[in-house]
């Protein structure tokens, strides 16, 4: 399991904060700490990231939730569902950004919107991709 | 009592995207699927098998939300996240696009024909419904728009009988409409669901309603009847399934011919689910009578069974599949 969970933070630690020059990482957004992975079934796991934003600007919390989901879609090797949340007290309107990180058809339809698709691929796509 | 999904056909239908939605026609001969790859699929039988007939590829800009069919099984509606609904007529074996609906702010996440066949309902992220009238010269208008939900609606769907649609949304809620004097308005809102309400059906007779949410439940409605028998316009919740999905339930599908109520879910499950007859309509009690576990490798979005040929279910999933079952009843 913590093997998995590491394999998931990988993945999440070098997806670069939309506002700063830095990793989610670096800015303390992700932790190893913030990954916790439960097993389902059959070689499939449950993934729950509870991330921190830096600040508590709604549409920079909901962008970074929405980095994290398509990174780990893209990126994750082994079958999964994923719980998306920001850190309980971080924010004061959590409740609706966690509603939307996690609801997939929303998640869908703003990779369909090409000025938001672009500011996620800035975050998400690693220097050699 | 225990019933059986057998598979009869798995089918990769939209390649390197999701499956949406998946529809049959009304005469329960083709199925049309949708999805992320922004085209509509035609799928007919040709000896055991299913095979794609026709590929309606340059009708929307983003992913084709949900497909609908007309009851006389001319016309096909498209929902889209590009804002618009495109109407598709049917002529010989392939389908033109007659004209397309604007005036959505944003994604159009469902469309659904009234039994009659002269209106149309269409829902979207910008909150509202709208309802439309297509004349005999196959001309659309909008006659209604209604703002009663405060978020995103998901699902739109017409009574069986009667000039009545429901609606449900990311706000939690189920909104009933009826049209009073040429306007169509808000008349009952159903809550109880924790979480966004992502599909609606109602029972053959009309009688009771179906939602399943992202709480995990499905929960019964039916109208409330004063001591006359005529309707009070309240509708209460009368039956809440919980404890048997594992994650967000997306669609629910109610059998007009069975009585079978069939879900798809997050979890990558397809259940159907039985009437006790035992019991007080008042106070129905529903069992699973089937399940399979992972009928997809991913989220099951769609369920839907086909009018004509009892016990066949067609469902769709994340990994651009559908999937073709016969259920049993007791196997």
């Amino acid at each position: 399991m913590e093997e998995k969970a590491l394999e998931v933070y990988d993945v999440i630690r070098t997806i670069r904060d939309p506002e700063k020059p830095n990793t989610l990482e670096e800015l303390d957004v992700v932790t190893e700490k913030c990954v916790e992975v439960q097993e389902l079934g059959d070689e499939e796991y449950l993934i729950i990231i509870r991330f921190s934003p830096t600040v508590p600007h709604c549409s920079l919390a909901t962008l970074i939730g929405l980095c994290l989901q398509v990174k780990l879609q893209r990126c994750l090797p082994f079958k999964h569902k994923l719980e998306i949340y920001i850190t309980e007290g971080t924010h004061s309107t959590e409740e609706d950004i966690n509603k939307q990180i996690n609801d997939k058809e929303r998640v869908a339809a703003a990779m369909e919107n090409p000025s938001l698709r672009e500011m996620v691929e800035q975050c998400v796509t690693e220097p050699d991709d | 009592m225990k019933g059986a999904l057998e598979l009869l056909q798995r089918v990769s239908a939209h390649p390197d995207a999701r499956c949406w939605y998946v529809a049959w026609s009304p005469s329960g001969t083709l199925l049309a699927s949708c999805g992320g790859d922004r085209a509509i699929r035609i799928w007919g039988k040709e000896g055991d098998s299913w095979e794609c007939k026709c590929v309606l590829a340059d009708g929307h800009q983003r992913t084709v939300r949900t497909v609908a069919w007309s009851p006389c099984g001319k016309y096909l509606a498209s929902a889209s996240f590009d804002a618009t609904t495109c109407i598709w007529k049917k002529t010989n074996d392939d389908f033109e696009s007659l004209t397309v609906l604007e005036g959505h702010e944003n994604e159009v996440k469902c469309v659904t024909w009234a039994p009659s066949g002269n209106l149309l309902a269409t829902c979207s992220r910008d909150k509202s419904v709208w309802i439309w009238e297509v004349d005999e010269e196959d001309e659309y208008e909008c006659v209604s728009v209604v703002n009663s939900h405060t978020q995103d609606v998901k699902h739109v769907v017409w009574h069986p009988t009667q000039e009545l649609l429901a609606s449900a949304s990311y706000d939690n809620k189920v909104c009933i409409y009826k049209e009073e004097d040429d306007d169509w308005e808000c008349r009952a809102t159903l809550e109880g669901h924790e979480s966004t309400v992502w599909s609606l059906a109602f029972d053959p007779e009309g009688q009771r309603l179906a939602s399943c949410s992202d709480d995990r439940t499905v929960k019964i409605w039916k109208e409330s009847t004063l001591g006359d028998g005529s309707s009070d316009e309240s509708w209460k919740c009368v039956c809440t399934l919980s404890g048997f999905h594992g994650r967000t339930i997306y669609d629910v599908a109610w059998c007009r011919l069975t009585g079978a109520l069939a879900t798809a879910c997050g979890d990558d499950g397809v259940r159907v689910f039985k009437e006790d007859p035992t019991v007080d309509p008042e106070q129905p009690v529903f069992f699973m009578s089937a399940h399979v576990p992972k009928a997809h490798g991913q989220d099951v979005n769609c369920v839907s069974w086909n009018p004509k040929e009892a016990g066949l279910l067609a469902t769709c999933s994340d990994n651009g599949e559908f999937a073709i079952w016969k259920y049993n009843s007791d196997s």
